[in-house]
């Protein structure tokens, strides 16, 4: 293995649903020689493709797991993962953005930057990573890559630069012309897998020198030694102009953009040089800890072998072997046979076995290297722990973790299926962090939440093949939540004293809606009219009525909560007292605070041809929609709307149906809004029902 | 603006010609409580639309060209042509007035971005809280329409428009056209768009951009503007001098001798006295 970070890759493979990642992942694999036949995602041969190791996965043709891989290319290692693109597993887009280095923002040469194109964009934005990007599919018919060139700049804001243009395109399209070498490649071989350098096409030489001055331009911000060269009109060489974008590209500043055609081979070398080339390695990147010794002060992780042990633990998978911890190291390094600490618990833990991934297969390793990222087996950890050696106190910060917005009721047909639920619930709720799972207190069935519908039923499929655990589901249920509109005061006495020892407390002051956090307990009792000791509980107090809202019985948020009054007895006194007294105040004020019922509005992207651009708006119109905007792209066109959840579900269906399958949509958590009176009124009474069933 | 705090105003205080006191006897009639959503937010948008200075552009609580009418906002690239008309279409929204806004050069997502921009710093000049209740209030008086400029004609928004408005989707009052190229082939789609305009009777504003080496033509109106000056009702031109961004009426509106020269802020976008930005 190679141990100079100087010669490592981290990067990541992320885009939109369907534009072809894993096919581009599977092409990398084999021109690597990790493997030596290529299986299509949806191939006759029935294989299905190496990344998607999942049964589910290849059935399905998407990836739901982002898996790890290895390769090597021109005497570099590349750690690649290949992230799912539907929004409902976006957890596992973040944490493996968390972990990488540098990304290929995989594009389709028709369909363009569409929507989750855009949310991988943002969430590369959050973790600062840097990337270049890969326009695909450039033999379908339609493709156009300088019309998605053009969209990177307008709607992502990238200034993105061609450093190829395409030989022919859609069913003609042969190689591409490199705009550096000023040369045409060919991709020759039953696989691609020759390359043929050969003069550039007659025809195209125009457009090559107008391409590659556009490219210079770009790249002269990057470097004043290639400023020099231009203004003095020397020849350019392919290093200086390579050094000065990949300035560009490190500082976020410069998307050089490649294209050509997974599926057809086309394209694929040429961008595993670039990978090498412009992405980043370990070394190029800050990356920060937090010293918890010196109240979280950031501290920077140098990428090297000597120092003390900085390792993040990102994921993790339940497989045949026991627990599998996808962790990368920052600093130091990790040994087999080494103790490292978690932090998060203070444990002091053995490295048993070290492995590097290869989707679904592993090799034995005895060091991972600073900036590597390997797998350990047997620790017991939650994702998102940090491991260091012992002495050091850094933690590597935690990831952004979005709230389920769905939920299901699930119940399992005999006995047998219910143990099997209960292992299969265990491994993935510590998987996947999106996946919740309880027990209702009032109907005993036990609730999965998460992202969306796909999601869930991708979890439920997983428990019926995996554990054998035949489920039936109830509705999909939303997340909804009660909030207060405005101030309402209390003044309320708890008091039982008769007979006995008596009970005594009295809190005074006012509940208020607040937008900051979703509950805020604010003392500002004065004189000691409610005794310190005492604060503690009526905090308890309210703070335990935010599970439950009186109205509906939904969690209650952005309420903040002011005790500015109260009195006490000097024996009946006591923290039950004033835990009553305040879930008393609260119960009093709560009404009086015009409470409302709030619900998930997700935004909803569908992506249509422009024929049934009425239809779609109409039924997303429907579904208590609001339509945002329209947006014309010639052939296809994408509505926005804010749509609520609860009428989304079996949207997909609908939309099929309405556009002969040509249209496909995209949705992701936007807000909470309140609920329309009309639907308020069928919540509760929908939940009145439900209580009546129960008692 | 102590008048505008959660406890505040009843609703129609004058019309009862009782004086009000913030300690209401804890036992009140429900049906006089005037609940803060609806009091607070016909409040900011009242305050909004008083304080607007775009008002001294026409006439007070009605839109600055009447239906079938077009009116142009003129300017060099960049001085905030979007952004004056993101104002008069929010000006429009605010008086609950439908906007179908349509952009050639911008994606949907950005305009709504111009908008939330431009209110928010309305919002934040005038002190006006709530921005989020009065955000949700405004949006659904807003549709946003993307083209391309080669796409875009007038049959094309006719169909669309036909499609919004038969599913009783959004029912426009008006229209904001923004980065409509004023060349040669112009004539043709202005004339279509007119004659859609009187039709459904829907007022359209226009954004025309000027450039700075251009001469104005013989009638003195910038060279875009003068061929199709015909169809205009209302021209209104961004004037950068010195450090100051002048809004000048080219046609159809005049503001009166008294008051202070309009002038655009170019840190915040927004229309402004000469007089409160001296004073703010």
């Amino acid at each position: 293995m190679n141990t100079n970070s100087q010669n490592l890759r981290n990067i990541g493979i992320s885009a939109h649903i369907d534009s072809g990642k894993t096919t581009l992942t599977e092409r990398v694999l084999f021109y690597t020689h990790r493997i030596h036949a290529i299986h299509d995602v949806k191939g006759k041969d029935g294989i299905g493709a190496t990344m998607d190791s999942m049964e589910l996965e290849r059935e399905r043709g998407i990836t739901i797991a982002s898996a790890a891989t290895y390769c090597q290319w021109n005497a570099h290692d590349i750690n690649i993962i290949d992230t799912p693109g539907h929004v409902d597993f976006t957890i596992e887009v973040e944490r493996s953005l968390r972990v990488l280095d540098g990304a290929i923002l995989v594009l389709c040469a028709v369909g363009g930057v569409q929507s989750q194109s855009i949310t991988v964009d943002q969430q590369m934005k959050r973790y600062n990573v840097p990337c270049i990007a890969f326009v695909n599919k450039c033999d379908r018919s339609g493709a156009n890559p300088f019309r998605v060139i053009e969209q990177l700049k307008t709607k992502l804001s990238h200034n993105a630069v061609a450093m190829q243009i395409p030989i022919g395109l859609e069913a003609d399209n042969q190689g591409v012309v490199d705009l550096v070498g000023m040369k045409a490649l060919y991709f020759m071989g039953e696989n691609g897998e020759t390359i043929e350098e050969k003069q550039i096409p007659v025809e195209l030489q125009e457009m090559a020198d107008q391409q590659r001055e556009a490219l210079i331009d770009a790249a002269t911000m990057f470097s004043d030694e290639l400023t020099e060269a231009v203004l003095e009109e020397r020849p350019v060489s392919p290093d200086m102009l390579l050094s000065a974008i990949r300035t560009g590209v490190l500082k976020r500043q410069l998307t050089p953009v490649f294209m050509g055609s997974a599926y057809k081979n086309k394209g694929v070398q040429p961008l595993l040089d670039a990978v090498v080339r412009l992405l980043p390695s370990p070394a190029d990147v800050v990356n920060q800890a937090l010293d918890l010794n010196a109240a979280e002060a950031p501290v920077v992780l140098k990428p090297d072998a000597t120092l003390p042990t900085v390792a993040l633990a990102f994921k993790l998978e339940d497989g045949q072997y026991g627990q599998l911890t996808y962790i990368r190291v920052y600093q130091g390094q990790l040994e087999k046979g080494s103790t490292v600490i978690n932090v998060r618990t203070g444990k002091k833990i053995k490295i048993g076995r070290l492995v590097r991934m290869h989707a679904d297969q592993m090799e034995d390793i005895a060091v991972l290297p600073p900036g590597a990222i390997g797998a350990m087996f047997g620790v017991d950890c939650a994702s998102g722990d940090t491991f260091v050696s012992p002495g050091v106190t850094l933690t590597m910060t935690s990831m952004y973790v979005p709230e389920p917005v769905i939920s299901l009721a699930i119940a399992t047909k005999d006995h047998k299926a219910e143990i099997n639920l209960s292992k299969a619930l265990n491994r993935f709720t510590k998987e996947d962090p999106t996946f919740r799972t309880h027990v209702s207190e009032e109907t005993g069935e036990t609730i999965i939440s998460g992202m969306g519908e796909l999601h869930l039923e991708v979890y439920i499929e997983r428990m019926r093949r995996e554990y054998g655990a035949q489920v039936t589901t109830g509705a999909p249920q939303v997340a909804y939540r009660e909030t207060i509109t405005q101030r309402a005061d209390f003044d309320y006495i708890h008091k039982k004293q008769t007979g006995g020892s008596g009970q005594y407390g009295r809190v005074g002051g006012y509940i208020e809606p607040c937008t900051e956090e979703d509950f805020i307990f604010d003392n500002q009792v004065t004189g000691g009219a409610v005794p310190t000791q005492y604060i503690a509980a009526c905090e308890k107090g309210f703070r335990g009525c935010m599970a439950r809202g009186p109205k509906l019985e939904f969690p209650l948020t952005g309420i903040r909560v002011v005790l500015n009054d109260g009195a006490s007895h000097s024996v009946d006194s006591s923290d039950m007292a004033f835990q009553a007294a305040a879930r008393g105040a609260f119960l009093q004020a709560y009404p009086r605070a015009k409470p409302i019922v709030q619900e998930p509005i997700m935004k909803v992207v569908a992506e249509t041809p422009t024929e049934y651009q009425g239809a779609v708006m109409g039924s997303l119109n429907q579904r208590r929609g609001m339509i945002v905007g329209a947006q014309d792209e010639g052939v296809m066109c994408a509505i926005e709307a804010l749509v609520p959840l609860a009428e989304m579900f079996g949207y997909a269906t609908v939309l099929r149906s309405l556009t002969q399958g040509k249209a496909q949509f995209t949705m992701e958590f936007a807000a909470y809004r309140q609920v329309p009176q009309s639907i308020a009124e069928e919540i509760s009474k929908k939940a009145a029902e439900k209580k009546q069933r129960v008692a | 603006m102590s008048y505008m705090e959660p406890e505040a105003v009843p609703h129609g205080r004058g019309a009862r010609g009782r004086a009000w006191s913030p300690f209401l006897p804890k036992a009140i009639p429900a049906g006089r409580v005037i609940r803060l959503k609806e009091r607070s937010l016909v409040m900011l948008t009242n305050d909004l639309i008083l304080r607007n200075p775009l008002r001294l552009l026409g006439h007070e609580n009605e839109d600055i060209i009447a239906p079938g009418q077009f009116g142009a906002v003129l300017a060099r690239a960049g001085v905030g042509k979007t952004a004056l008309i993101v104002q008069i279409a929010l000006n429009s929204m605010l008086r609950g007035r439908n906007v179908l806004h349509i952009s050639l050069n911008e994606p949907v997502g950005k305009v709504d971005i111009r908008y939330q921009e431009v209110l928010g710093r309305l919002a934040q000049q005038y002190q006006v809280p709530h921005m989020q209740q009065l955000w949700e209030t405004v949006l659904p008086h807003r549709f946003i329409m993307t083209f391309q400029v080669e796409g875009f004609s007038a049959p094309k928004l006719q169909e669309r428009l036909t499609d919004l408005m038969s599913q009783d989707i959004f029912h426009p009052q008006m229209i904001i056209i923004d980065g409509q190229p004023f060349d040669v082939d112009a004539q043709k789609t202005l004339d279509e768009l007119k004659a859609l305009a009187q039709r459904l009777s829907l007022p359209i504003w226009f954004t025309i951009t000027t450039h700075r080496h251009e001469a104005p033509a013989a009638d003195g109106l910038p060279i875009q503007l003068s061929p199709v000056n015909a169809l205009f009702d209302v021209a209104i031109a961004l004037q950068p001098r010195a450090d100051t961004i002048y809004i000048e009426a080219i046609k159809g509106c005049t503001l009166p001798e008294t008051q202070p020269p309009l002038v655009f802020d170019p840190a915040t976008m927004l229309i402004q006295t000469r007089n409160i930005q001296g004073g703010r």
